[in-house]
């Protein structure tokens, strides 16, 4: 029998503009000891179903039609306090954020006590072994005493498995898992996924896991379901899916996960949702003012080099400098940025990458080092008209599309600003003009001028910000992890974006990543960081291939493997 | 949190400081000290003997350092109007107004707080749109406007409660108190509910705001979706959280409930020392007015170093940020 039955549901959102179909009838089935991906991108309705299957749907959304079954027994018509009875005891749910699923103010003991006691009823001394006992299975050293401590005194992969004992305390049936592994590291992704598909085994639950991330599904799943705008459009065996797809879409989704294998000139078919905006070149850009010769001076080979570049935090306040406690970020970095080359900066979260790029770009003063930019030490220039020199030749473009745009500003005034602020143009018109450009050349197309941010998707805006950076004719551009925010569709649009400009344009990019794939496809060389320090630096090709420092082979170790996914099949279709 | 307690008792001297100048500048430049002491028919050399007696021909410094540390001890000089050391008439009037903030204060966080829960968890029921709109009413209507109209109602047409001063009260030596009178008891009640309105809508719309706010959180639906009961997840996980940032916001209220007790002292001729105050600016008695200012910059420095200290308590994310 299956343990999850979920029969053509629908989830529907009214509001004011009409009803949003959220699922449109979807048919999903999950058995004991199986592991049943849901993938799709933003929007595609995922983790609605997750919610609906143990009635915390949020309002205004509501299940329009459709049953679900646990065992042969529907859950779908329960009142409150039924379904109640049913969330943790027979269903556990993980959700995405360790860092914010857990109460700050309450100690992991008092968490999983209230929720074992709650569930099993064994009072609190029995409760308190069972939890430490469970803290144990899911790999938390010490746990007799960690079981005392707050959630922040965690690492963000330890409370996740703080989170998945939680849901696992009263042994439920089936577990939903939205986004388990997508707020972690590499490295602590690969343990929670192994802890959690050992715990499927062990235990015969059944397993839900939403996710937007191919890496996850070819790493855990045995079943997958495809699903796009509300419809579920394949399924199928992971084997079947990942290597032989259908589907367009699955086909197009696929195409878009960066390979970790190869490296390929772009990525090749990714338009299946949104059509990528014809980049109209109804003007040469060698010949536009983007691409006129820059009044720079002609850089020999590196155009950026750091020496020995140190950053220090203060990790512990205190009146007098020398009880002052200093975190180093980044620890004594040196590297060298070839003129027209791509580098590439990999690393886990909190290995200084981005302080690094912080610090080339002087919004960070390096404790000490140096920061060398065409010749010049930028770290000794005093002058603020100076440096404005040397600020417009470099532009940055940041993670986060949703806050790196001034939601006030139209998007004409945002591009327009840095040709205002270091006169660029001789006159409005031609600002204007160029901001037209250069909107088009991003594929965004005239009509954005007049619009505001909060209007456009993340991939839009990310496209904004980067028409924003063209906007000075930089000749250095910091991309720090442009697309993490992204889907990976737009992903692949985005990157493709970049290569073709930083090609037209002559560019040199550093380009930071956690994310290895992603890299191997941007970058001409790498540099490793751990812990605030450089630990490799080579050819990208080498890296891959032949790397050379054990944390760099330890981290290509836990790339997902995508060896299930047909590249092959796909590109011939283009 | 040693170095922390540290830099906030200097924050706190600093201020201090800084309002004992102000206090004592009054001395300087609003009117001269010995005209308002003498009567018409002192002679020239009299006053200069007074003025001489008094110290007021040191320099500046030397008069602030002597009025600063008379202050500490709690010494304010004597009332130009009274002729009793301001110390005394402080003594006496204090427990008036601390009583009245007292019972304004929990009168405020007892039905301003379970009113925020409430109206926060049925956000559309028609009582908590009920219970808005006449918040509207505690925050927008001016105090003595209230009280006027709480005395029209209840004193003058119900006749329920008197409507002016502390009724009969308790001498226990130290303090004289309202609390252990029926009349005393009576006396308190319009009064202080003319104070605690404001703080109780404020508090009520606080802790409303904050909740929406955490009932959003992701550890809220993570505790739904483990199956606890809506009482837990509401009172033991969310209402806790929600009253980490009230704290710092009340207690300063507090602060404010004895300084702005003024104007419902003086509608309700409650002889505390808002009421005390009031008369000394119409008699220009500057001693009562520099150590009525300098009293409540030191209650409101107090109360903000416990409501940091209390900080601590609750969040445990600050107590252990030192430790690693």
């Amino acid at each position: 029998m299956e343990l999850l039955q979920i029969n053509d549901l629908k989830i529907q959102f009214p509001s004011r503009r009409g009803t949003v179909d959220a699922v449109k009838g979807v048919t999903l089935t999950v058995k004991p000891g199986e592991v049943l991906g849901v993938v799709g991108e933003s929007g595609a309705g995922k983790s609605t179903i997750g919610n609906a299957v143990i009635g915390l749907l949020e309002p205004p959304g509501r299940v329009a039609g459709g049953d679900v079954y646990l065992k042969g027994e529907q859950i779908n018509n329960l009142d409150r306090d039924a379904i109640r009875k049913i969330r943790g005891r027979r269903i556990g749910m993980i959700f995405q954020d360790p860092l914010t699923s857990l109460d700050p103010l309450q100690t992991i003991e008092q968490q999983l006590v209230e929720t074992i006691d709650l569930h099993l009823k064994l009072g609190a001394e029995k409760s308190l072994e069972r939890a430490i006992d469970l803290l144990d299975q899911v790999g938390i050293p010490n746990p007799a005493e960690r079981i005392k401590h707050y959630p922040h005194q965690f690492s963000g992969g330890m409370r996740q498995r703080v989170v998945i004992a939680l849901a696992l305390c009263a042994e439920p049936e089936v577990i939903i898992a939205d986004e388990p592994t997508t707020a972690l590291d590499v490295s602590i992704q690969a343990q929670i996924l192994e802890l959690m598909r050992r715990l499927c085994r062990e235990k015969q639950v059944g397993m839900l896991i939403i996710t937007h991330d191919m890496g996850v599904i070819a790493d855990i799943t045995d079943r997958v379901a495809v699903m796009y705008r509300g419809d579920l459009v394949e399924e199928g065996t992971t084997q079947k899916i990942l290597g032989d797809p259908d589907h367009p879409y699955t086909k197009s989704l696929i195409s878009a996960v960066p390979r970790p294998d190869v490296r390929l000139h772009r990525f090749p078919m990714v338009d299946y949702i949104e059509k990528e905006e014809d980049r109209k070149k109804d003007f040469d850009i060698s010949t536009h003012w983007l691409g006129q010769a820059q009044d720079f001076d002609a850089v020999e080979g590196s155009l950026v080099s750091v020496e020995n570049l140190v950053m220090k935090f203060i990790s512990k306040e205190a009146l007098l400098k020398k009880n002052r406690q200093y975190f180093t970020a980044v620890d004594n970095v040196s590297f060298d940025i070839r003129q027209g080359e791509v580098f590439g900066l990999v690393g886990e979260s909190g290995s200084g990458k981005s302080t690094v790029a912080r610090m080339i770009c002087g919004l960070y003063k390096p404790a000490s080092g140096s920061v060398n930019f065409g010749g010049t030490d930028l770290t000794k220039i005093k002058s603020e008209t100076e440096l404005d020199y040397y600020r417009r030749q470099m532009q940055m473009i940041f993670q986060d599309p949703f806050s790196s745009l001034n939601g006030r500003m139209k998007v004409m005034d945002i591009v327009a600003e840095p040709i205002r602020f270091h006169k660029l143009a001789s006159s409005n018109q031609e600002v204007e003009t160029i901001v037209l450009d250069l909107l088009e050349h991003v594929g965004l197309g005239r009509a954005a001028a007049l619009r505001y941010p909060h209007e456009f998707s993340g991939g839009q805006r990310q496209r904004i910000s980067i028409a924003r950076a063209l906007a000075t004719r930089p000749r250095f551009l910091i991309c720090d992890e442009p697309t993490s925010a992204l889907d990976v569709s737009i992903q692949a649009q985005i990157l493709n974006l970049l290569k073709d400009l930083q090609e037209e344009l002559g560019l040199t990019m550093l380009f930071i990543s956690h994310d290895l794939p992603v890299i191997r496809q941007m970058c001409d060389r790498v540099g490793v960081m751990k812990m605030g320090q450089l630990v490799e630096v080579s050819e990208t090709e080498t890296l891959f291939e032949a790397p050379s420092a054990p944390y760099t082979k330890e981290l290509l170790s836990l790339m997902p493997k995508l060896d299930k996914l047909s590249h092959s099949g796909l590109e011939i279709e283009d | 949190m040693v170095s922390f307690l540290f830099k906030r008792l200097i924050q706190s001297f600093i201020v201090m400081f800084t309002v004992a100048l102000i206090a004592f500048s009054m001395f300087r430049f609003v009117g001269d000290p010995i005209n308002n002491m003498v009567g018409q028919d002192t002679t020239q050399e009299q006053r200069e003997e007074l003025r001489e007696q008094l110290g007021l021909n040191d320099p500046f410094v030397v008069q602030f350092l002597r009025f600063a540390g008379n202050a500490v001890v709690g010494d304010f000089g004597i009332s130009y109007k009274f002729k009793v050391p301001v110390s005394e008439m402080i003594a006496e009037r204090m427990p008036a107004t601390l009583e009245l903030a007292f019972v304004s204060a929990v009168l405020a966080l007892v039905v301003g707080i379970p009113l925020g829960v409430y109206t926060a968890l049925r956000r559309n029921g028609v009582i908590s749109k009920m219970v808005m709109t006449m918040s509207l009413f505690g925050v927008s209507l001016p105090t003595f406007l209230i009280g006027i109209l709480l005395i029209l109602f209840f004193g003058v047409v119900l006749r329920w409660l008197p409507t002016f001063g502390r009724g009969d009260v308790v001498d226990l030596g130290f303090w004289t108190t309202g609390f252990l009178t029926k009349s005393g008891i009576l006396s308190l009640i319009l009064p202080s509910i003319t104070l605690a309105l404001f703080q109780m809508t404020l508090i009520m719309r606080l802790v409303r705001a904050e909740m929406l706010e955490v009932l959003r959180t992701d550890f809220v639906k993570f505790a739904k979706a483990r199956g606890l009961p809506d009482r837990s997840v509401h009172f033991k996980h969310a209402l806790k959280n929600t009253l980490v940032p009230v704290i710092t916001i009340t207690g300063l209220q507090l602060g404010s409930l004895i300084a702005f007790a003024i104007i419902t002292e003086s509608v309700f001729q409650w002889p505390g020392m808002g009421l005390m105050f009031i008369q000394a600016i119409a008699d220009v008695d500057i001693p009562i007015m520099a150590a009525y200012l300098v009293l409540i910059a030191f209650f409101f420095v107090v109360i903000n170093m416990i409501v940091d200290i209390l900080y601590y308590a609750v969040d445990p994310r600050l107590r252990t940020s030192d430790g690693s």
